[in-house]
C-alpha cells in the first residue's frame, strides 16, 4: 500500500511534466493546425537560456518572464522567416521543416553548452507538508504552474476576442480571412505563444531531470500521447492526459512487479510499461478518436 | 637442366634480399618511411557526441607527437570521420577508411553496437581493430577475432569485483539492481552474478530501465519496497544521478556500488547533490581530472598543458579527454615498439606483448599487461568511496588477470 501511494505520487509528477509540455502542443495544434515536433527542442532550448540568465545571477522568477519573452520573439520569428513560404505546401512539407528544427535546436543546445548534464535548482522552498513522502516540492509546484497555464489558456482560446481569432484561423482560414482576420499574423502569434508555453514547460522539467540537450526527446512522446489520450484540441484534455499516461506507466510497472513476486509469473515489468501505456493510448484513439476530453469535429460537406 | 639451376639460384638471391631489406623496414600499407595512417570513428553529431571529445582528444594528441618530430621519425596520419552512432555509418566510414584511404589500422572506434558492426569485416580484412572504446567484454577473444582488441577494463570485471567486495563486506546482502536494458547492462550483470557463484540468488530484485525513460523514480521506489541492504547501480550519467538523488530523497541507504562508467563527479556526483553521494562506492582505473587529490599530479600537470595548448576548447572536468590522451600514450608506445616493421601483424603482435606498461593518467598501482592469449589491456581497478567532495581510494589493486 505504501509503494502504491509512493508509486501514483512519481506517476502524478511525471504526468505534470507530460502534461507541461502537452499544452505546448495543443496551443500550436488549435492555432496552427499543426503538430510542431520540434516543440519538446524549442522548451529544452528556452531552459537552456534561463539556466544561463541564472548563472548570470538572475533569479528563477526573474528569468522565466524573460525566457517566455524571448521564445515568443523566437516562435513569432521563426514562423514568419521559416514556415510562411509554406503556407498552403502539403503537410509532408512542414514536417520535414518541423524536424529540420529539431536538429537544429538540439545541436545548437550542444554546441553552446555541451552534452553534461546540469542540475537546475528548484524555484520551489524545500518544506515538509502533508503526503510531502510521496512527492517532492518541486514536483507540487510543477503541477500548480501547469493548473496556472492551463486556466491561462482556456480562458484566452474560450473568452478572448483574439483566442477566437486564432482558432478560427487555424480551422477555416479562408473564411476567417473574409471576417477580417490577418490569418499570417494569427499563425505567427501562435507560434509565439506555443514557443512560450514551452519555455515554461522547459524551466519546470528541467529541475526534475536534469538540463541537457535530450531532456525532451522522450518527454516529447509521452506529452504527445498524453495529448492525444485527452484531446489534442483541448487544453484540460491534454493536461488530464498527461497525467493519466504517467500513473498509468508507473502502475502498470507496479502492478507486473507485485504478479512477479507473488505468483514468480512475469508479464510486464518497467521494460513493457512504455509500450503498455501506448496499446492503451491506441485502445483510446480507436474507440474515441477525438480523444477522451476532445471535441467531434464536423465537417460540413 | 642448368637454365633450371640458375633461375633457382636467382630466385635464392632474390629471396635473400628481400629477407635482408626487412629485417630493415617492411611496411603494409598505410605505412611509409615517413607516414602512418591511422582511421577512426566517433559520434561527432547525434545524441552520443558527447563522446566527439575523444576523437577531439585523439587527434589533438597526435598534433603533438608530430609537432615534436612524430614515431620514430614517422609523421601519424589520423583520419578521423562522424558515424553518428549509428552502425550502418560505421560500416560504411570503416570501409572508407581500408579501402580508400588506405589506413594501416582502425583505432579506438566508438561504442559497442558500432564496433560489432565492423567486427567481422575487419578480421576478414586482417586489419587491427585496436583498442576499440567500449567495455563490452566481446574484444578480447583473440582465437576467433586475432585482429581485435579492447582497452579499458571489461564490464564483467568490474562486475565481478562488486560482487566480491559486497560478498566480504555486506553482512547479510539483499542485492538491488538497477539495470539499463540493453547489452551493456546485460554484460555487467552476467559478471555481476559470476562473481557472487553461489550466491547469486542474494539479488532479491532488478529493475530495468530504458535509455529513453524520462526519468527513473518508479524503479527506485521498487527497489527500496525490495528490502535491499546493498545496491549495485548500473546506469548512464544521467541516469545515475537521477538514481542517486531519487534514493536519497525517499531516504533509502544501501550500501551503493555505481558502476565506474558515471563515476565522474563534474557530470554525476555534484548534479545528484554531494550530500546525496556520500559514501557510494565505485571502482576506478583513470584519474579523474575534476579530483582536488590529483591537483598537483604531475601526469595531471603534463595533461593540462596539452589541453591548454592543443585542445584549448576542450572540456577540462571532462573524464572524455583524459581517456583519450591515455588510450592515444598507449598507441604510441605500441607503434614506437614496432619500430620500421610496420605491418598489421606486428603491430598485433607488439599490442599483445606488453608487460606491466605504465601509461600516464591511470591510477598509481594500474598497468597494461597483454600476451597473445591476453586480450584484455587494463584488468585491474581500485575501489573508491565518495567523501566530502571527491573519490577516495581504497583498499589494494583488485585485478581480474586471467594469466
Amino acid at each position: 500500500m505504501e509503494q502504491l501511494l509512493q508509486q501514483v505520487g512519481a506517476g502524478l509528477a511525471n504526468g505534470a511534466i507530460y502534461a507541461s509540455l502537452a499544452l505546448a502542443l495543443v496551443m500550436i495544434f488549435v492555432s496552427t493546425n499543426h503538430i510542431n515536433f520540434a516543440q519538446g527542442e524549442m522548451a529544452m532550448f528556452s531552459a537552456y537560456i534561463a539556466w544561463q540568465f541564472m548563472e548570470w545571477g538572475l533569479s528563477f522568477w526573474l528569468a522565466l518572464p524573460l525566457v517566455m519573452a524571448l521564445s515568443f520573439t523566437t516562435g513569432v520569428v521563426i514562423e514568419r522567416t521559416i514556415l510562411r513560404p509554406l503556407h498552403g505546401a502539403p503537410v509532408l512539407s512542414v514536417v520535414v521543416v518541423f524536424i529540420g528544427l529539431l536538429t537544429i535546436f538540439h545541436a545548437l543546445a550542444g554546441g553552446i553548452w555541451t552534452y553534461t548534464i546540469k542540475a537546475v535548482p528548484s524555484p520551489f522552498p524545500e518544506v515538509a507538508f502533508p503526503g510531502s513522502g510521496y512527492i517532492g516540492s518541486h514536483q507540487l509546484g510543477m503541477i500548480g504552474v501547469t493548473v496556472i497555464v492551463l486556466i491561462a489558456l482556456f480562458t484566452f482560446f474560450r473568452f478572448t476576442p483574439l483566442g477566437l481569432a486564432m482558432r478560427a484561423a487555424a480551422q477555416n482560414p479562408a473564411s476567417a480571412r473574409l471576417a477580417g482576420i490577418s490569418v499570417d499574423w494569427m499563425l505567427a502569434l501562435g507560434w509565439g505563444l506555443a514557443a512560450a508555453v514551452g519555455a515554461v514547460a522547459g524551466c519546470m522539467v528541467a529541475p526534475a531531470v536534469y538540463l541537457e540537450p535530450n531532456m525532451m526527446a522522450s518527454i516529447l512522446l509521452y506529452g504527445f500521447a498524453g495529448a492525444l489520450v485527452g484531446g489534442i484540441s483541448s487544453p484540460g484534455g491534454a493536461v488530464a492526459g498527461g497525467f493519466i499516461v504517467g500513473v498509468l506507466e508507473n502502475l502498470i510497472a507496479y502492478l507486473g512487479n507485485v504478479v512477479e513476486r507473488t505468483t514468480g509469473l512475469y508479464i510486464v515489468g518497467n521494460g513493457e510499461k512504455l509500450t503498455v501505456a501506448l496499446v492503451i493510448v491506441i485502445a483510446v484513439l480507436t474507440l474515441k478518436p477525438s480523444g477522451l476530453f476532445g471535441h467531434v469535429t464536423v465537417e460540413r460537406v | 637442366m642448368g637454365l633450371c639451376k640458375t633461375l633457382l639460384a636467382g630466385a635464392g638471391a632474390l629471396a635473400l634480399a628481400a629477407t635482408a631489406a626487412s629485417a630493415q623496414k617492411k611496411y603494409d600499407e598505410g605505412a611509409s618511411d615517413t607516414e602512418i595512417r591511422i582511421g577512426h570513428t566517433n559520434p561527432y553529431s547525434g545524441p552520443a557526441s558527447a563522446y566527439g571529445q575523444i576523437g577531439k582528444t585523439i587527434e589533438a594528441y597526435f598534433k603533438m607527437v608530430n609537432d615534436k618530430g612524430g614515431i620514430n621519425g614517422r609523421k601519424i596520419t589520423f583520419i578521423t570521420y562522424d558515424d553518428g552512432y549509428a552502425p550502418p555509418k560505421t560500416v560504411e566510414m570503416v570501409r572508407k577508411l581500408v579501402e580508400e584511404d588506405k589506413v594501416l589500422f582502425v583505432f579506438q572506434t566508438l561504442g559497442t553496437p558500432s564496433n560489432t558492426a565492423i567486427h567481422k569485416y575487419l578480421n576478414g580484412k586482417k586489419v587491427p581493430q585496436l583498442f576499440v572504446a567500449t567495455g563490452a567484454s566481446v574484444w578480447g577473444k583473440p582465437q576467433e577475432y586475432p585482429w581485435t582488441m579492447g582497452w579499458q577494463p571489461d564490464y564483467q570485471t568490474e562486475g565481478i569485483i562488486y560482487a566480491k567486495h559486497i560478498l566480504a563486506n555486506v553482512k547479510d546482502p539483499k542485492i538491488a539492481v538497477l539495470m539499463q536494458n540493453d547489452d551493456y547492462g546485460r554484460d555487467y550483470l552476467n559478471g555481476f552474478k559470476r562473481g557472487l557463484g553461489k550466491d547469486a540468488d542474494k539479488i532479491v530484485q532488478v529493475a530495468t530501465y530504458e535509455v529513453a525513460d524520462p526519468n527513473i523514480d518508479s524503479q527506485i521506489i521498487q527497489l527500496k519496497n525490495s528490502g535491499a541492504n546493498a545496491f549495485f547501480n548500473i546506469t548512464t550519467p544521467k541516469f545515475a544521478a537521477l538514481a542517486i538523488k531519487k534514493a536519497h530523497e525517499i531516504g533509502w541507504k544501501p550500501a551503493h556500488y555505481l558502476n565506474n562508467v558515471s563515476a565522474s563527479v563534474g557530470s554525476v556526483m555534484k548534479p545528484a547533490g554531494l550530500e546525496a553521494s556520500q559514501a557510494i562506492v565505485t571502482a576506478a582505473y583513470l584519474k579523474d581530472p575534476t579530483d582536488p587529490q590529483f591537483q598537483n599530479d604531475a601526469d595531471m600537470g603534463t595533461w593540462r598543458a596539452f589541453m591548454d595548448k592543443y585542445y584549448p576548447n576542450g572540456d577540462k572536468t571532462s573524464a572524455f579527454t583524459t581517456y583519450g590522451y591515455a588510450v592515444s600514450s598507449t598507441l604510441a608506445e605500441v607503434l614506437k615498439r614496432a619500430g620500421d616493421n610496420l605491418t598489421r601483424e606486428n603491430i598485433m603482435k607488439q599490442a599483445a606483448s606488453l608487460k606491466a606498461l605504465e601509461v600516464p593518467l591511470l591510477l598509481p598501482g594500474i598497468k597494461i599487461n597483454t600476451s597473445p592469449t591476453d586480450f584484455y589491456p587494463i584488468q585491474s581497478v581500485r575501489l573508491q568511496r565518495f567523501e566530502g567532495e571527491t573519490w577516495q581510494l581504497f583498499g589494494d589493486v583488485l585485478s581480474n588477470e586471467a594469466d
